[in-house]
């Protein structure tokens, strides 16, 4: 379970959250919607732990830890994946490569026995296979000279076989034709269940005719302004965002 | 399944923290006295049983060192070295042995300990090795096997002994006596080496590897290796170095020669660990050192291909002289410096013959407060008609205290050529750290991934088992660099 209280944060002194509270229980899927600058990339950013993000005030709890007293690798070990707006290109380091060693970091953090090759590559051809993705994608060096979409499915099978139990999908639908905003959604509708628990971000109601939310919240000035059912979403479609605000 | 396990061992060693190899072997040891002058060359040559003509082409090399001046011009800065104060001879007292079975059982577990087993049942499947402990070679693996497709691997001295003939015509004719400071000085007093003939027509069976060990305390190493393939001959040949720490500087000024004939090939391959100092720059190797290859025959290759960690300075250009029509020359490097490691490495391409073709690619890191220099020589002569170039050279920086530096000089007599020269300096990006941080990689292990990602193009050209244990070792010689 996720517990945010209250939670202020600011980039070179600029204000960006502005008292957060939200709670994710487990086996819950939660949207968090809001125009642009509200401050959806920098609650993903605080919450997997990036520099350069200020927590100025109040306290962030996953199962029972201090989320943010954590190095963004612990997170990672406890669970969290931060699935990227704009996932980074890794010269020359092959996918394969790169998502076994992020496996075996988080099972060896976790205590449990890392994976042999042999092991991996069959568990991640499963997962290609299941999102519909091409295989050479695990040849390939990790997102470099992939299209937007392959970059966005790319750290979907990454939060398939890391196996987070809280994914923090940050604008995942964004730039993606209807093809693989579905196979996007597959991936995590895969995932869920009682252990898995995830915050999408996202400005477009599109997505979460995908992934249907439990629970739709609205950003805006750094705050939670609205909260509502999946019905809420669809409310934000017809009438946009004007007035949120000031609610 | 054996060798998988052996170098899964072998990097397990490599991968427990800093430098794996900082320990003294006791061993009784014969010491030529300290100091340089001629009756020390006799000395080492009559050690070593010598021909007259040997005796004589090093006490030239002596003599023309003492009319020259150490260079002045790399990018690198240490106290003079004061060449009366270095032992120039020290070998195991014990005589040489005549198999494996009479290496003094304290040398063969030191090279077990580094990963080196020269039990043949227990070595790398596939390589043979030749073990040089400081002066002189303690053994020298399936040299049974080879001999059968004719290949000659062995000692130096072995080879002035039996195939003088072979070892008077190549010595001094790549690298000859004179040809610089560090050369001068390594003709007078080199104690022993390796020494590899690949006959006409034959693909050498198994890879061929040297394993240099500096283990007496202020010795300097002087090795020489002659590799010489016949036409249409090949042979992948790697080196490994590692030496104790110590306090005190260490000299090594190396000489290899190699010879391709026609249609030949060679590919030499370094993984080079001597003992980088410690963190504020107290001691590690000073690596002086000349390497060339000629491409004597037709469609000849030479390949060099570097694995630079260790030692406290590195000066090393390795280089290639493309004589024969259509040969080809490649140097692929990766010198990795941190702390106040100095690092002023390159080779020099130099075009003879017509269709001649040359690649460069060098990876320099820079880390710590070092310094990182590529300089690097292209020269196309007049009768190079059609002769090609291609550089690349990208350096990478870890922390803003450390320094990268990039010399080519291009030199090109002949209107026909192409010479291409690509260069990119970059540092490791806030965002591709934080991108493995947050898949739960440690930021030391994001770094390694990084730079071996970098260095990619240089370590795939690496023979595979040795390619493991670079990347290894660059994610170890990182240590301390970041946080």
């Amino acid at each position: 379970m996720l517990e945010i209280k209250n939670l202020t944060a600011s980039i070179e002194d600029k204000t960006i959250l502005n008292g957060i509270d939200l709670v994710v229980p487990d086996g819950e899927i939660h949207a968090i919607m809001g125009p642009n600058g509200a401050g959806k990339s920098t609650l993903s950013y605080v919450l997997s732990g990036r520099e350069g993000y200020e927590v100025t005030g109040g306290s962030v709890l996953f199962n029972g830890q201090d989320l943010l007293a954590m190095e963004p690798e612990a997170r990672a070990a406890a669970g969290v994946f931060l699935a990227f707006q704009y996932p980074i290109e890794l010269p020359g380091v092959g996918n394969a490569n790169f998502i076994r060693t992020a496996v075996n970091a988080v099972r060896k953090a976790r205590g449990e026995a890392e994976m042999d090759t042999v092991a991996f590559l069959k568990e991640a051809r499963a997962a290609i296979k299941r999102l519909s993705m091409p295989e050479d994608m695990l040849k390939r060096n990790v997102n470099v000279g992939f299209s937007g979409g392959e970059k966005k499915r790319n750290e979907i099978l990454q939060m398939a076989l890391l196996q987070p139990s809280l994914a923090l999908l940050d604008e995942t639908d964004s730039g993606l034709d209807i093809d693989a905003l579905r196979i996007v959604a597959d991936g995590v509708n895969a995932a869920r269940g009682p252990n898995f628990s995830a915050l999408v971000i996202t400005h477009y109601q599109r997505l979460l005719d995908h992934i249907v939310p439990d629970r739709v919240h609205v950003l805006a000035g750094g705050r939670i302004v609205r909260s509502g059912g999946p019905d809420l979403a669809l409310e934000l479609e017809a009438h946009g965002y004007a007035g949120l605000e000031a609610a | 399944m054996a060798a998988i396990t052996e170098t899964r061992e072998t990097i397990d060693r490599l991968a427990e923290s800093g430098y794996q190899y900082g320990f003294e072997t006791a061993i009784d040891m014969d010491f030529a006295p300290k100091g340089l002058n001629e009756d020390i060359v006799r000395l080492i040559s009559a050690k070593k049983q010598e021909p007259e003509w040997l005796l004589e082409w090093r006490l030239k090399a002596y003599r023309a060192w003492l009319t020259m001046a150490d260079p002045a011009w790399a990018r690198i800065m240490h106290p003079r070295i004061d060449y009366q104060d270095l032992h120039y001879y020290a070998a195991p007292r014990a005589p040489a042995p005549k198999s494996l079975d009479e290496v003094d059982p304290a040398l063969l577990e030191m090279y077990e300990k580094l990963g080196i087993p020269l039990n043949e049942r227990a070595s790398l499947a596939g390589v043979a090795v030749d073990a040089v402990f400081d002066s002189v070679s303690v053994a020298t693996t399936f040299r049974d096997s080879l001999a059968q497709v004719g290949v000659i691997f062995c000692s130096i001295s072995e080879a002035v002994r039996e195939h003088p003939e072979l070892v008077r015509k190549y010595l001094g004719s790549v690298v000859p006596a004179g040809d610089n400071y560090y050369a001068a000085l390594n003709s007078a007093v080199f104690s022993d080496g390796s020494f590899v003939y690949i006959p006409k027509g034959v693909r050498c069976p198994m890879e061929l590897s040297t394993y240099f060990r500096i283990n007496a305390r202020n010795t300097g190493q002087f090795e020489r290796t002659l590799i010489i393939a016949e036409a249409g001959a090949s042979v992948s040949y790697l080196e490994g170095c590692t030496a104790p720490m110590r306090d005190e500087n260490q000299l090594h000024a190396a000489v290899v020669e190699l010879v391709a004939h026609d249609e030949a090939s060679i590919k030499y391959s370094t993984v080079q660990n001597w003992y980088p100092g410690d963190a504020d720059g107290k001691g590690g190797i000073y690596n002086f050192v000349t390497k060339r290859g000629a491409c004597r025959g037709a469609k000849s290759k030479i390949s060099w291909t570097q694995v630079e960690t260790g030692s406290a300075i590195t000066w090393k250009y390795p280089s290639c002289i493309l004589q024969g029509e259509g040969s080809s020359g490649s140097f692929y490097s990766v010198a990795l410096t941190n702390h106040r490691q100095q690092a002023d490495t390159g080779t020099k391409m130099i075009h003879l013959a017509p269709n001649t073709t040359s690649t460069i690619v060098s990876k320099g890191i820079s880390a710590g407060h070092s310094n990182n220099t590529y300089r690097g020589l292209v020269r196309i002569m007049p009768k190079a008609r059609n002769a090609r170039n291609f550089t690349q050279c990208d350096s990478l920086l870890i922390g803003d205290q450390c320094g990268a530096h990039t010399v080519p000089y291009i030199e090109c007599r002949n209107q026909s050529a192409k010479v291409e020269h690509e260069a990119t300096t970059s540092k490791i990006a806030d965002d591709q750290l934080f991108y493995c941080r947050s898949r739960g990689l440690s930021e030391e292990d994001s770094v390694g991934l990084l730079v071996n990602g970098f260095c990619r193009e240089v370590l795939k050209e690496l023979p595979m088992e040795f390619a493991v244990e670079a990347q290894k070792l660059l994610a170890v010689s990182l240590e301390g660099s970041v946080g």
